[in-house]
C-alpha cells in the first residue's frame, strides 16, 4: 500500500521520515492544530507551493532545465480559474471549465517554448523563459479590462467553499467545519494528490530517462531517448502541474493578480525552495516549500528581534532588519548550491554526488 | 607544407568574408515603421530615443557576451552591477551637488565623469570579487552558473537595500543636460545625444580594442576556440578575469547612464533592462560584439516604435522580433561562439 502510494521512492532517512510525517500530520490537521487565520493561511500557501515546487523540480532536478517561465503557468492556473469565476459566476463548472482552458493555453505554450528553445543548451531556454515570462506578466497587467490590470481581480467560489456555509451544525473538536475550512481540505487534498503523482512520473521510466537527460544528454541521445522529445514532455506536464498549482491558489485566496501568481519575485522564491530543499528529491519540495514558508512568515520576527538587539553596532541591525529576511535565505542559497547540492534532502539522505 | 605557403601567409589565408546583411536591418525596420508612425517629426525623435536606448543597452550587454563567449558563462547577476553602478553614481552625485546643480555643462560633465569613473572603478571591482569568489568554482556547469549567479543577484539586490534603503530613488540630470536642442521643428533631449556619443565610443573603443590590439586578438581567438588558445601557451583564465571585471564596469557604466535617463531609481533597476539585454544577446549571436550593437539597436527601436503605436505589447513585439531572427538565423545574427 504505502509502496505503491510511495513508488517505491522513501524518504530513506529516519530523521527525514519523521520531519515529512511531522509536515504531513500538521498539515493534515492544521485547521485544529493551529488557531487563527494566519496559520492555516499558511498551511494552505504550504500546500500550494509544495505542488508548484514540486513540479519545478520535475524541470530543473530531474531533467536539468532552468525555466523562468514557471510562474507564467502558475499565473495561468490562477487567472484561468479566477477571470472564469469573475466573468461567469461561481459554480464548479465554471470552475472546472477555467481549469481546463488554462491547462490547455499552458500545455500549447509550454510546447510552443520548448520547441522553439529546448534543442539548444540550457542557457538559452533560462533567457529565452525569462524574457517570454516577463513579456506575459506585462500582457496580463496592461490588458486591464480583462485581466484587472495590477490589482488582480476578486471572485467569489462555489457556496460549499464561503467561509457562511456550515457542514454540521456542531462544531468539531470545538472547531466549526464553514466553507473556509472545506476549501483548505480540497487544497490539501489535491496537493497530497498531485505531490503523489509527481513522485509517481519521476519513478517511472520515463522518469529514469529524465534524469539521464540531466546527467548526459549526449549519452541518452545515444541510447535511443529522442532527447527533444523527453524534455519537452516534462516541459509540458510541469506546466499542467503548475496550472493546477495556481487553480489552487485562486481558489483559496479568492483572488489573483500579477503580485501572487506572476512576479519574478515568486519565481525567485520557488528557486530558492527547490535548492535549499534540495534539488532531483521531490522530497526536497515539500522540506523546502515549508521551511521556506515558514521562514518568511516566522524569520521575520526573530530577525526584528535580533535587530533590535544589536541596535548601536553599526551596520548590524539593517543587515538583521525584519526585511532583509530573503538576505539570510540567499546566502543559504549560494551556500547550497556550492556545498550540498542536493539540499536538504540530500544531505539527510546521505547521498554523495 | 612547402615554403611558399608559409613565406606569403596573406595570399593563402582566405578572406573573410563580410556580412553586411544584418546592418540592413534597423534601417529596414526604421523604414518600415515611418508609414505606420505618419509625422516625421515624432518618428525622428523615437528614432533617437531608440538610438539613445539601444547604445545603453549595447553598453550593457557587450560584456556580458563576451564573457559568455570567452569562457561559456552566462552571468544572470549581470543586472545587480547596473545597480550597483547606478547606486555608487548617485551617491558620488550627491556629495558632488554644487557641481551638479550649477548651470554649466563643463562642470557638470565633469562631476558626471567623476561619477561615471567611480562606479566603473566599484563594480569592476565587485566585479572581479564576484569572478573569483561566484563564479569560479562552477566553470563548465551551467545549471549551477545559472542558480548561483542568479542567488548572487539576490543578495547583492538585498545588500543594495542595506546600504542604501529600499525606497525609490530620484536621479536627477545635471542642470544643463536637462530639456532638449530644438532644431526646426526636431526637438532632441540632449542627455540622449550624449548617450548615443558615449555608447558609440565604447562601441569604437572596443571594436578598436578587439581588432588591432593583441590582446583583443587573444579575446576574439578564445571566443571562437578557447582551447586552443590555451593550447599556445595563454593564460585564458586571466584574461577571462579582464575581460570579466571590464564587463562589469561597462554594466557600471550603463546603470549610471540608464538611472539618468529614467530619473528614478531602484534596487530593481537591473531587472528591468536585463530582459533586453538577454533578447539582444541571443539576437546579436552569443559572444559577438557587433551582433550585440545591431541587435541593441533593432531592440531599442522596437520597442520605441511599439511604445508608441501600441503600448501595450511593447515587450510582446521584441519577443516576435526575436522569433523572426531566429528563425532566419538560428544561431542570432552574427554566430561566433561554436557551442
Amino acid at each position: 500500500m504505502l509502496n505503491s502510494l510511495l513508488s517505491g521512492d522513501y524518504p530513506k532517512s529516519r530523521v527525514l521520515s519523521g520531519v515529512l510525517v511531522a509536515i504531513l500530520v500538521g498539515l493534515a490537521f492544521a485547521p485544529f492544530l493551529f488557531s487563527g487565520a494566519a496559520a492555516i493561511n499558511t498551511a494552505a500557501k504550504i500546500c500550494i507551493f509544495i505542488v508548484l515546487v514540486a513540479s519545478y523540480d520535475l524541470l530543473l532536478g530531474y531533467t536539468g532545465i532552468v525555466s523562468f517561465a514557471h510562474t507564467m503557468f502558475f499565473g495561468i492556473g490562477g487567472y484561468g480559474v479566477g477571470l472564469g469565476l469573475y466573468a461567469f459566476g461561481a459554480s464548479w463548472g465554471v470552475l472546472a471549465i477555467g481549469i481546463l482552458i488554462a491547462l490547455m493555453v499552458a500545455v500549447v505554450l509550454a510546447f510552443l517554448i520548448g520547441l522553439l528553445s529546448l534543442r539548444v543548451r540550457a542557457i538559452f531556454y533560462a533567457m529565452i523563459t525569462l524574457a517570454v515570462a516577463s513579456a506575459f506578466l506585462i500582457l496580463a497587467t496592461q490588458f486591464s479590462e480583462y485581466t484587472g490590470g495590477e490589482d488582480g481581480r476578486s471572485f467569489s467560489v462555489p457556496p460549499v467553499l464561503r467561509p457562511g456555509f456550515r457542514l454540521f451544525e456542531a462544531p468539531v473538536f470545538g472547531v466549526t467545519i464553514n466553507g473556509r475550512i472545506l476549501a483548505y481540505y480540497l487544497v490539501f487534498i489535491s496537493a497530497v494528490v498531485l505531490f503523489l503523482l509527481a513522485l509517481r512520473v519521476v519513478n517511472s521510466p520515463f522518469g529514469r530517462v529524465l534524469q539521464a537527460i540531466r546527467e548526459n544528454d549526449m549519452r541518452a541521445e545515444a541510447l535511443g531517448y529522442r532527447v527533444v522529445y523527453y524534455r519537452t514532455v516534462a516541459n509540458c506536464l510541469a506546466a499542467a502541474m503548475a496550472v493546477l498549482a495556481g487553480a489552487m491558489s485562486a481558489i483559496w485566496l479568492r483572488y489573483t493578480g500579477p503580485d501572487t501568481t506572476l512576479s519574478f519575485a515568486i519565481m525567485l522564491d520557488i528557486l530558492l525552495m527547490v535548492v535549499i530543499g534540495g534539488m532531483g528529491t521531490m522530497y526536497g519540495a515539500v522540506v523546502g516549500a515549508t521551511l521556506f514558508i515558514v521562514a518568511q512568515n516566522y524569520l521575520q520576527k526573530l530577525m526584528g528581534t535580533a535587530s533590535a538587539a544589536t541596535e548601536g553596532i553599526p551596520l548590524l541591525p539593517k543587515l538583521l532588519h525584519p526585511d532583509r529576511w530573503l538576505l539570510l535565505l540567499g546566502v543559504l542559497f549560494v551556500l547550497s548550491v556550492y556545498f550540498f547540492p542536493t539540499g536538504i534532502v540530500g544531505r539527510l539522505r546521505g547521498e554523495k554526488r | 607544407m612547402t615554403m611558399a605557403t608559409t613565406s606569403t601567409p596573406a595570399e593563402t589565408l582566405p578572406s573573410v568574408k563580410s556580412d553586411y546583411l544584418p546592418i540592413l536591418l534597423p534601417i529596414v525596420l526604421a523604414a518600415a515603421a515611418l508609414p505606420f508612425i505618419g509625422n516625421p517629426v515624432t518618428w525622428v525623435t523615437l528614432t533617437v530615443a531608440a538610438l539613445a536606448m539601444g547604445m545603453m543597452i549595447f553598453v550593457i550587454a557587450s560584456g556580458l557576451t563576451l564573457v559568455f563567449g570567452l569562457m561559456d558563462v552566462l552571468n544572470f547577476g549581470h543586472g545587480a552591477f547596473i545597480a550597483v553602478g547606478a547606486y555608487i553614481a548617485l551617491s558620488v552625485l550627491g556629495l558632488l551637488s554644487g557641481w551638479v546643480q550649477v548651470d554649466s555643462l563643463a562642470w557638470n560633465l565633469m562631476a558626471l565623469g567623476l561619477a561615471v569613473v567611480v562606479a566603473m572603478a566599484g563594480t569592476g571591482l565587485i566585479g572581479w570579487a564576484f569572478e573569483r569568489v561566484i563564479v569560479k568554482p562552477v566553470y563548465g556547469q551551467h545549471l549551477k552558473q545559472i542558480l548561483i549567479t542568479m542567488g548572487g543577484l539576490i543578495v547583492a539586490e538585498q545588500l543594495i537595500h542595506v546600504l542604501w534603503g529600499g525606497d525609490q530613488k530620484a536621479m536627477a540630470l545635471p542642470t544643463a543636460l536637462r530639456g532638449a536642442i530644438v532644431v526646426g521643428d526636431f526637438a532632441v533631449e540632449k542627455f540622449r545625444i550624449l548617450a548615443v556619443i558615449v555608447g558609440l565610443v565604447v562601441f569604437v573603443a572596443m571594436m578598436l580594442v578587439l581588432n588591432r590590439t593583441k590582446i583583443g586578438l587573444l579575446i576574439r581567438a578564445g571566443v571562437e576556440n578557447s582551447e586552443m588558445v590555451e593550447a599556445l601557451g595563454y593564460r585564458i583564465r586571466r584574461l577571462f578575469v579582464g575581460v570579466f571585471v571590464a564587463g562589469s564596469a561597462l554594466a557600471g557604466l550603463g546603470g549610471v547612464m540608464w538611472a539618468l535617463y529614467r530619473e528614478t531609481l531602484t534596487a530593481a533597476i537591473g531587472g528591468d533592462i536585463m530582459v533586453l539585454v538577454f533578447i539582444v544577446i541571443i539576437i546579436g549571436g552569443l559572444g559577438s560584439v557587433g551582433g550585440c550593437f545591431l541587435g541593441a539597436i533593432l531592440v531599442a527601436m522596437m520597442a520605441n516604435y511599439t511604445a508608441f503605436l501600441a503600448p501595450k505589447i511593447a515587450l510582446a513585439s521584441n519577443i516576435l522580433l526575436m522569433v523572426a531572427i531566429l528563425m532566419w538565423r538560428p544561431q542570432g545574427l552574427y554566430p561566433v561562439a561554436k557551442r
